[in-house]
């Protein structure tokens, strides 16, 4: 993925990138590497003994029976996120691209959600499906469908699911919109005079040249699946029940940042970035290829 | 535009007002309940329909928590969300820049360096920050707000993705031209962008207004609390029993200046589009 | 937008925004951050205010830092880079972690005797302080809101089921009756519970005199074994697993989340924190009672005394010495009767001390709210043995994470309790092995 033409500078480069590296070397890779460093350690929170203990956080993680649970839990949970936000924010753009009358209103309806905050959403969600007064809670259980996510994992599962897609949406919907907008209407046009119906237009069209969008929005949404979404997690479910809803990132935010046990949430986050750096390589190398530029 | 009349457009209205009263539901739902009485919104179901206790929620909300003057606070949280978001743009589009366009020792690894920061949420590496933030004074400054959440790698990443859908020949006929490297970004890349970089100024500008948990921590001054840390300081704590309308009006209370933000960059945001489409 | 109009706008509005926090720079300025928000807070903010004007050499300032645990980060990572409170409000589960970090905190004992602040221990109440007391008898720190588990009833629910409404079950196989009759007369939830693991482990082990845990439930060191698969709580969750078979006891959530279900009127009983009151009271549109917590009365010398849960003060290190002094004056003020009093009063948080329960009695306020003060009584009807003093485990939160998962197994019906309980010991002790080595 390069471009044929480029520009020869020696200086120039290096000076358009220093202000992210040198924001990103001091605010992400020097407290970064800290943090994984004590994965090899096992320090109590307040920095007082640091003593190095070798492999043996990971070793404790990766003997807890249940830890390779949690990764078929965060495939699951992530790849619903994914692709429930993303197609129904696909869904929205392209009808929204193509109407003229109240095209502005609909914009601004399916962007606005974005405005909630993210621990204002889990409060939203739980007053909607809490199983005693929530509203949708009641209409299912009028309708004869036994909503119970405190003990059944797959309705907490649900619950987690809809509630994160729900938050990406609008997103999605923005960038797809700004790629819907990007393709020229003289294309769409000409195919429409050659006879093609909206789906073959699509299918053929327009679908192919939002490629880079697309996957722009794949990797994204992705890593907030696996990164942005334990918040969520934590207000509705904390993990149950049982451990259906503990994705990889809820533990680590639940051994680290609520219960200080900072040695084994250090390895969690170590094994956690060689396995999205290998999705990441894998989705680079293997989609990126076929993305249509 | 192609097919303006007929069943495919009021097919077409009709799946989008079905997809924004679906997106749309939980906020109403919200805002409802934050009109209800307590017994109200107890008996189940709740209506479905605003209730008379809005005034009554709302001044209960308001009168709760904040200790500085609510204005102060919507000052903090514009310039933190400016801040970031322009800040952001600013450093993601040049350096996608550098690395779409220039050939040079490292480019992949600038790539890849920038781009891990996707991979380790704050909360894992929050105490290391703040010591950081900590050593260099910045506690309790905007810098101190601002700069720690810049290092992201999304804006980057798009623009990265959007430059290399942009034709060659635009920088061949550049270089033809004699026009150099920065006048070759200022001239075509820029303006190109903009439908991009409005989407993402909106996007960047609520994602800093949304932040709690950093401002939370890097400011000890309320004079430097933001509105998010005011508004949460009118939910009931979590051993406190729940007062449901109370908290909706605080929950629609903290949505309403980015709600409002959205609606007004809406029209700067349909502009770029417009302008931009070929 | 023009962004060079805003910014001198912006410019204009930060000139006229008053300079704050230049107040009172005299006095000697202390540090308080806490976890309550709402209502909580402003109770809170009130003895905060009320102390400041109560004299002018010392100003407490009220931080709200988010939830518990957000608060607890706060305190850490401001401790690491210097810049701490005076006091930070740390919940019970966090009380291992701050006890380990020895450098980090004052003991309020020591702080005490330094600031040559009156203080004496036996003013307190033995059942609450004990959580937070080392086994020598030290106060490590103070406990701010504390609460312990009791019952609540539905009256209306049971007239409904044709019992007395004033029916109080006083051991389990009495409630047994209860949620049976309660069962045929049509009830969907005859019991329920909030913070389980709290309720019917924890305060269930300490309630019959049973160690959740050796070494004196932590007290004694840290090489701790969880003990909690003993005979009694195997027996307990046994029975309660056999409930939510027949439908007898309905989960409601790992921790508050069913009560508002009781709240609602849907379940006939509760065992929930006696700091629920105030919500029941809130909400419910039935008349209910609050009784003390079921026992077994074939344990022997039960029932003895529950524990407590909650958050207390821990006075952080690294200050200047009067500024300690002022710390204990302020850890003074919150102690006293009238304080206290109201602070027990307006939230269902336990007093602290004796004289602010005889005080709250001798007002006349338990007559006038019946069952305000059966906690204080369970809590005080017997001196605190070793293993009802309170628990100090580290990694305690994901231990509770762990007894939550196992006991959800046990009551989707998927598990054994008896082997539900046996893996949560096993599981916990590896994470109390770990705590131990960070400890040392």
């Amino acid at each position: 993925m390069e471009k044929r033409v480029s520009f020869n500078h020696r200086l120039l480069p290096y000076l358009l990138l220093l202000p992210q590296l040198a924001v990103t070397a001091v605010f992400f890779f020097w407290p970064a590497a800290q943090a994984l460093y004590q994965s090899v350690l096992q320090p109590d929170p307040f920095g007082f003994d640091n003593r190095f203990v070798g492999l043996s956080n990971f070793q404790y993680i990766l003997s807890d029976r249940y830890y390779l649970e949690a990764f078929g839990t965060t495939a699951i949970f992530s790849s619903l996120v994914t692709f429930i936000s993303m197609a129904t924010a696909l869904f929205l753009a392209v009808a929204a691209d193509q109407v003229i009358r109240g095209a502005n209103a609909y914009k601004t309806l399916i962007i606005w959600p974005y405005a909630v905050a993210p621990a204002v959403a889990g409060v939203m969600w739980i007053f909607m499906m809490q199983p005693s007064i929530g509203v949708i809670a009641y209409y299912m259980k009028v309708a004869g469908f036994r909503w119970n996510p405190t003990l059944d994992g797959t309705h907490a599962m649900a619950l987690v699911v809809l509630a994160s897609a729900w938050k990406q949406i609008s997103y999605n919907f923005l960038f797809f919109l700004a790629g819907l907008q990007a393709i020229p209407r003289s294309l769409i046009e000409a195919a429409a005079i050659d006879g093609a119906g909206r789906w073959l237009r699509f299918r053929t069209i327009i679908f192919p040249l939002l490629s880079p969008t697309t996957f722009f929005l794949l990797v994204v949404n992705i890593a907030y699946a696996f990164f942005e979404t334990f918040g969520v997690i934590h207000t509705m479910t904390s993990g149950g029940p049982g451990r259906s809803t503990t994705t990889l990132v809820y533990k680590v935010y639940a051994d680290g940042f609520v219960g200080q046990d900072l040695g084994s949430s250090a390895a969690q986050s170590v094994i956690l970035m060689a396995v999205v750096s290998l999705l990441t390589i894998v989705q680079f190398r293997y989609i990126e290829r076929r993305v249509h530029y | 535009m192609v097919e303006r009349r007929g069943i495919g457009t009021i097919l077409t209205h009709l799946a989008l007002i079905l997809g924004v009263a679906v997106l749309c539901f939980p906020i109403y739902l919200a805002f409802v309940g934050s009109t209800l009485s307590h017994d109200e919104i107890l008996s189940v179901p709740m209506p479905l329909w605003p209730g008379g206790q809005m005034v009554e929620n709302y001044s209960q909300a308001l009168a709760a928590g904040t200790q500085v003057p609510v204005a102060r606070m919507l000052f903090n949280s514009m310039v933190m969300a400016i801040g970031i978001a322009a800040g952001k743009i600013i450093i993601s589009i040049l350096s996608a820049y550098a690395i779409v366009y220039f050939r040079f020792p490292f480019r992949m690894l600038a790539f890849w360096a920038i781009f891990m920061t996707l991979m380790l949420p704050v909360e894992v590496r929050i105490v290391p920050t703040y010591e950081v933030a900590a050593s260099l004074g910045m506690l309790n400054s905007y810098s101190g707000l601002i700069l720690p959440l810049i290092a992201s790698a999304t804006a980057t990443f798009l623009y990265r993705q959007f430059f290399l859908t942009v034709p060659e020949e635009l920088a061949e006929a550049a270089r033809v031209d004699g026009a150099g490297p920065v006048r070759f970004f200022k001239d075509i890349l820029l303006p190109l962008s903009r439908t991009n970089t409005a989407a993402l100024f909106v996007i960047l500008f609520i994602y800093g207004w949304n932040q709690y948990l950093w401002p939370l921590l890097v400011t000890t001054r309320p004079e430097m609390n933001t509105v998010v840390i005011g508004l949460q300081q009118m939910m009931p704590s979590a051993d406190d029993y729940g007062n449901w309308p109370v908290t909706m009006a605080a929950a629609i209370l903290a949505i309403l200046p980015p709600v409002a933000v959205v609606v007004f960059m809406q029209r700067l945001f349909i502009k770029g589009l417009i302008e931009s489409e070929k | 937008m023009n962004m060079r109009k805003f910014m001198a706008v912006a410019a204009v509005a930060t000139a006229l925004v008053p300079a704050m926090g230049a107040v009172a720079e005299a006095q000697t300025q202390i540090q308080w951050w806490h976890g309550f928000t709402g209502r909580l807070a402003e109770i809170l903010d009130r003895q905060v205010s009320e102390f400041n004007s109560s004299q002018n050499e010392y100003q407490v300032v009220a931080t709200p830092k988010g939830t518990y645990s957000e608060t607890l980060n706060a305190g850490i990572a401001a401790f690491r880079a210097g810049e701490q409170p005076h006091i930070l409000q740390v919940y019970e589960v966090g009380t291992a972690t701050m006890m380990a970090a020895k450098g980090a905190i004052k003991p309020v004992h020591q702080l005490m005797a330094e600031a040559k602040e009156p203080f004496d221990p036996a003013n307190y109440l033995a059942a609450v302080t004990g959580y937070y007391t080392t086994a020598d008898g030290e106060m490590l720190s103070l406990p701010y809101n504390s609460s312990t588990p009791v019952l609540y009833i539905n009256k209306q629910a049971l007239e409904q089921a044709g019992l007395d409404p004033e029916t109080t079950p006083k051991t389990w196989p009495e409630v047994e009756e209860v949620l049976t009759k309660l069962k045929e007369a049509g009830n969907e939830c005859p019991l329920t519970t909030t913070w389980q693991s709290w309720v019917h482990l924890e305060n269930l082990s300490a309630y019959h005199n049973k160690p959740f845990a050796t070494q004196q439930n932590g007290f004694a060191g840290t090489d701790v074994e969880l003990v909690f698969n003993g005979d009694l709580q195997v027996r307990h969750i046994e029975k309660m697993s056999e409930w939510a078979k027949n439908g007898l006891f309905v989960y409601g959530g790992r921790t508050g989340e069913g009560a508002a279900r009781f709240r609602a009127g849907e379940c006939g009983m509760m065992t929930e924190s006696s700091a629920g009151y105030a919500g029941v009271k809130a909400e419910a549109k039935f008349p209910f009672a609050v009784s003390s917590l079921p026992y077994w009365p074939d344990e022997e010398g039960a029932p003895f005394n529950t524990i407590i849960g909650g958050a207390s003060l821990w006075v952080m290190s690294g200050h200047e010495d009067d500024e300690y002094v002022g710390v204990a004056k302020f850890l003074s003020y919150l102690s006293s009767p009238e304080v206290q009093a109201r602070w027990h009063q307006e939230t269902g948080y336990l007093p602290i001390t004796q004289a602010a329960y005889e005080l709250t009695k001798s007002q006349g306020f338990y007559e006038q709210n019946p069952g305000t003060d059966v906690a204080i009584q369970q809590m005080t009807g017997k001196e605190p043995t070793e293993n009802s003093k309170g628990l100090r485990l580290g990694n305690f939160d994901q231990i509770r994470t762990i007894i939550d998962e196992e006991l959800e197994a046990v009551w989707q019906g998927n598990k054994e309790p008896k082997a539900a309980l046996d893996e949560a010991v096993e599981r916990g002790n590896q994470l109390l092995r770990r705590f131990e080595q960070a400890a040392r």
